[in-house]
């Protein structure tokens, strides 16, 4: 008689028998953000655009010297940070607010990855407003362009990581949530979105270095505005950033599913 | 006899009741001088052990406190046991709390396919069934309203439809048969044993109307205070509860 052991090893076993939970999760992640809303998704696009044409309009006077093409940099900033910063803090609040597994099982990491995953999907839908910005702008584009699809892999792997962690975290100590807020707004800053990193003292330079989202807002906006392919430096660096998040994470997760039920 | 299909070993679970407080160093500290965190753990189940085979139709007695709910979400899969095992064989389908884990802004449309997939069904599977579900829950004319405006009654009928949509193997019953109006009920016991007599289910039913349980079930085990303390007969078991109830 072969039984079924009904709590070991489902971890990742029964990915296929979930694909679809994965899929109507990451729909509803979609839907809700626009839900009631007029124009639905396209705010998707008309946010960023709007949000490029007001700080364009007050910043690109301060920076005209020290930034070419002020619409595409802050752009490339913003779109990026955004994924990051949303992501996470979704991914943050799925676990916590996923009252179903208290009724039936369910594998937990699905609702951290759905919620990174949808706003990828709504990431990859905004850049279509930096694309309208590029040929609008009359951006001299190279070959090197092309590698901006490695920062946009490297930060996906990145607001995963440390959302699955956030994740876990956030159920046993509740005070992570209210900290990551303050956080992330500290992170904007130190990403240099609106402003150049050449007005930031030599002396405080090295906090950007070690922050991985300015790295990978770096990097795009090197390959993109000044046809710079990034250095190895710098994508190992964020990659490996990324995968210690992603490990810790996946063992959190893994070590910790079972208590959550008594904490949510 | 029928094989087994459930198997419960030396099940016990434990529920820390200092996690109210702050989690801090202080505090732990303080509490292990005090000899508190001893005294904080609470045993919901103890050393709880038996079977059940196919075909079995078991009702799960007991005062309120007694273990029950806690026994369900064991072999549902929702808890990890403390101590001990739960095997289980076969397609499980759990109807704990079915009003809840809705998403309140979504409609009752999409949270009947967003429900499917956590039970894990096919979005075809889905689309097979949906007049199905849709009939029996008699909410065709509230699909695209959000679950949030519907009553707690909808949101149990629209719970209970979806989870028995397919034809499980073990069949667990919190309570269920409480829901909706009377004619609800009537509706969802008649398909419950349908259920039950085409397919040779598995059921494991825990509910405080004696004369549910003497309808449905064959076997009982009686739970007080986490132990347990009878199975067998349903009518001898029920006979002892009667005695503990009335004491």
């Amino acid at each position: 008689m072969s039984f079924e052991f009904i709590t070991n090893n489902r971890f990742l076993l029964n990915f296929k028998k979930y694909k679809y939970l994965l899929y109507e999760l990451i729909k509803k992640n979609i839907k809700l953000t626009y839900r009631r809303s007029s124009l639905g998704l396209f705010w998707t696009f008309l946010s960023p655009l709007l949000y490029t044409i007001v700080l364009t309009i007050i910043f690109s006077t301060f920076f005209k010297r020290s930034i070419e093409n002020y619409p595409v940099y802050l752009l490339c900033g913003r779109l990026l940070f955004d994924f990051f910063s949303n992501g996470t803090k979704t991914a943050m609040r799925s676990l916590k607010s996923a009252g179903i597994i208290k009724r039936i099982y369910v594998p937990k990491y699905i609702f951290p990855l759905a919620n990174v995953i949808g706003n990828y999907v709504m990431f990859l839908v905004s850049l279509s407003v930096l694309v309208l910005l590029v040929i609008v702008t009359g951006l001299n584009l190279t070959w090197n362009g092309f590698f901006v699809i490695i920062p946009f892999i490297l930060i996906f792997l990145l607001t995963l990581g440390v959302g699955l962690v956030l994740a876990t975290v956030v159920i046993f100590v509740r005070d992570v949530q209210h900290l990551w807020g303050v956080f992330t707004t500290l992170l904007m800053w130190g990403s240099a979105i609106f402003y150049p990193v050449t007005t930031v003292p030599e002396k405080y330079r090295f906090l950007f270095d070690i922050n991985p989202v300015f790295n990978a807002i770096d990097m795009v906006r090197n390959s993109l505005m000044y046809g710079i392919p990034p250095t190895s430096f710098q994508i190992l660096y964020v990659f490996g950033f990324s995968m210690v998040f992603l490990i810790a994470g996946v063992i959190l997760l893994y070590k910790y599913q079972d208590k959550f039920i008594l904490y949510i | 006899m029928g094989e087994k299909v459930v198997e419960v070993k030396n099940l016990s679970m434990k529920y820390n009741l200092a996690k109210e407080g702050k989690i801090s160093l202080k505090n732990y500290f303080k509490k292990v001088k005090n000899r508190e965190l001893l005294f904080q753990e609470f045993w919901a189940l103890e050393d709880v052990s038996f079977d059940v085979e196919k075909g079995d139709r078991l009702a799960i007695l007991g005062l309120n406190g007694a273990g029950k709910s806690t026994l369900l979400k064991a072999i549902a899969g929702v808890i990890k046991p403390s101590k001990g095992t739960v095997k289980t064989k076969g397609k499980i389908v759990p109807l704990l709390e079915l009003s809840g884990g809705f998403t309140g802004s979504y409609t009752g449309r999409e949270n009947i396919f967003l429900r499917g997939a956590m039970l894990g069904f096919s979005t075809k599977y889905m689309e097979e069934h949906f007049k199905e579900i849709v009939n029996f829950s008699g909410l065709k004319d509230f699909l695209d309203v959000p679950v949030d405006n519907y009553s707690s009654g909808m949101k149990a009928r629209l719970g209970f439809s979806i989870s028995t949509v397919v034809n499980p193997d073990i069949l667990i019953l919190d309570e269920v048969l409480s829901v909706g109006d009377a004619k609800f009920k009537k509706k969802s016991f008649s398909k419950m044993m349908n259920l039950i007599e085409n397919n040779d289910t598995t059921v494991l039913f825990v509910s405080h109307s004696i004369s549910q349980v003497k309808e449905l079930c064959d076997k009982a085990i009686l739970l007080e205070k986490g132990e347990l303390i009878m199975k067998g007969n349903v009518e001898e078991v029920c006979e002892k509860y009667e005695e503990i109830v009335n004491s």
